[in-house]
């Protein structure tokens, strides 16, 4: 082996122990961020020394390369909000899988290519060019320039049946005639037909699968640009990410009680027994009234779900909570796994607004102290909090992990209006003995509250 | 043989990711998957040497685009990783 091939491979191990123990770190709140600056470093000398190679001949367009894509990437790492992180993590994801798509693609050109080579070429292709317009249609539903509900067809099983098996036949007739440009171009085509197709019937609540899948899929398109282009590293990195994913992914779906391909092939549409009637009366509850429950109370718990991120209510949840606190009131916050568009979505938002992360407390820690929690607060939540969950049989979520609001003492919910949730399945919540709601824009109401503080 | 190889490496990197992420609270999932976002961006390095390699002008063109696309995965991945972790913070003394 050369020197320099040598020394190249010698950092990659280096590189390799640095984005694994920088995972390792990755592990606690205290360690996270050294964690990530260590995997960063790692990045940076394989990058380095991979510029050593032999075979980069030109620099002139690596350099260009690379300064337009830090400029853009660095400009969109400080612009983004935080309630923003899912389209943002979605678009990057795409990124990743459109480069390792094209990688793969470069890779042709290297001539004498064995069978094996051409067929991880094609795996490049064909799962970055997934992950690619996947991510697209994942960013654009959850920026909501496109419509967050699942967009159906009659004959949608077939199309994508038809799809997949259209691709394995381009893949075979690619590796056999690697040189005839046109089975290349239609796997292209397929591939990112196929990301779309895939991604559109599923509706917004089921992103925090989506998202979790489409970032394992990015690191299996590095690993396979990986076996592509003979690159150790690529095969390393990819797969811990694609592992990660997929663990993410897994976890997603036993949150919702759900299984993969539930999520993937069928949405929430069926809708089991209609004949569900939920009675009771909705007990609605001004602002100055809830105010002296709270003021009252000795435990409170709350409870955010996607809602509090779109009204942006963050930091008046917070400003609360400091005031219920000053007050001598212990306040919890309770995470549901899949609350938001991404997993750990309430848990950046909270930090965000200075929420110390020990508050927020897991499903399965919460649930046992629900019962001595005088006043849960639920904010922008729905199916997380839907008792359905645990009594209806034949409710769509029936058997969903959920967390116990309506065991504690009361419960608020704050709410818009009486529409149901993303799921589109009524919530016998809001109808139970000890809730009240209530109504109007999620911040606004905390806001109300926060001055009732204020005021007395 | 360079084949087995390259596949004992995927496969014992796969389980080292299970056991790594496993241990990973819910309450860093957002940064765990931005941040392993970014390592994904690794492609970068076959990107650098597709761009450079001065094998076709295809070639250089698609690995110039590809190096575009994975230094905004890689820089961006990290950089808003470090933004959201710097937020987290432990409770202090009690307040």
């Amino acid at each position: 082996m050369q020197t320099t091939t040598l020394l190249i491979n010698l950092s990659y191990i280096v590189a390799a122990v640095l984005f694994i123990y920088g995972l390792k770190l990755l592990g606690h709140p205290l360690t996270a961020r050294r964690g990530n600056q260590l995997s960063a470093i790692g990045m940076l000398i394989a990058v380095v020394v991979t510029l050593l190679d032999q075979s980069i001949l030109s620099y002139g367009w690596i350099i260009v390369g690379i300064l337009v894509g830090s400029g853009i990437g660095a400009y969109a790492a400080r612009k983004v909000e935080m309630t923003g992180m899912p389209e943002m993590v979605a678009l990057f994801n795409g990124f990743g899988g459109i480069a390792s798509l094209l990688v793969g693609w470069a890779a042709l050109s290297d001539g004498h290519l064995s069978s094996f080579i051409l067929i991880t070429i094609c795996l490049s292709i064909l799962i970055g060019g997934v992950t690619f317009t996947g991510s697209l249609v994942a960013w654009g539903k959850l920026s909501e320039r496109i419509d967050g509900k699942p967009i159906k067809f009659s004959g949608q099983r077939a199309v994508n049946s038809g799809l997949i098996a259209a691709i394995v036949l381009c893949g075979i007739l690619f590796v056999n005639y690697p040189d005839a440009g046109f089975w290349l171009y239609l796997l292209i085509l397929l591939a990112v037909a196929l990301g779309v197709l895939a991604v559109i019937p599923i509706g917004g609540a089921d992103m925090p699968v989506v998202i979790s899948l489409l970032n394992s899929y990015s690191g299996l398109a590095a690993c396979a640009a990986g076996f592509a282009i003979n690159n150790n590293i690529l095969i390393v990195a990819g797969s811990l990410v694609g592992a990660s994913g997929i663990i993410l992914t897994n976890i997603m779906c036993k949150a919702m009680n759900r299984s993969l391909s539930h999520v993937l092939f069928s949405g929430f549409s069926t809708v089991k027994s209609a004949a569900m009637v939920i009675e009771g009366e909705v007990k609605p509850m001004t602002a100055a009234d809830a105010f002296y429950v709270l003021e009252a109370a000795s435990t409170v718990a709350i409870i955010p779900g996607y809602g509090m991120a779109v009204a942006q209510a963050q930091h008046s949840v917070k400003e609360l909570q400091e005031l219920l606190e000053d007050n001598g009131t212990e306040v919890i916050y309770g995470i549901h796994p899949v609350a938001g568009r991404m997993p750990g979505h309430m848990n950046v938002l909270l930090a965000e607004a200075d929420v110390p992360y020990d508050l927020l407390l897991e499903m399965d820690d919460i649930n046992p102290r629900m019962e001595t929690v005088d006043v849960a607060i639920v904010i922008g939540a729905n199916d997380v909090v839907n008792p359905a969950a645990r009594e209806m049989e034949g409710s769509p979520i029936y058997g969903m992990p959920v967390i116990n609001v309506d065991l504690a003492r009361t419960v608020f919910v704050l709410k818009r209006s009486m529409a149901s949730g993303f799921a589109g399945i009524d919530n016998p919540l809001f109808f139970k003995e000890n809730t009240r709601m209530i109504f109007g824009d999620g911040k606004e109401t905390i806001n109300q509250l926060v001055r009732e503080f204020g005021d007395n | 043989m360079e084949t087995i190889y390259l596949l004992f490496v995927l496969v014992l990197s796969i389980f080292l990711g299970f056991e790594l992420i496993r241990k990973v609270p819910a309450t860093l999932h957002t940064p765990l998957m931005s941040g392993s976002n970014a390592i994904s961006g690794i492609t970068l390095v076959g990107a650098l040497v597709a761009a450079g390699a001065d094998r076709t002008e295809l070639t250089t063109f698609l690995g110039t685009l590809a190096v575009i696309f994975a230094t905004i995965n890689v820089v961006g991945g990290y950089m808003v990783t470090d933004r959201m972790l710097a937020m987290f913070k432990k409770k202090v003394g009690g307040k």
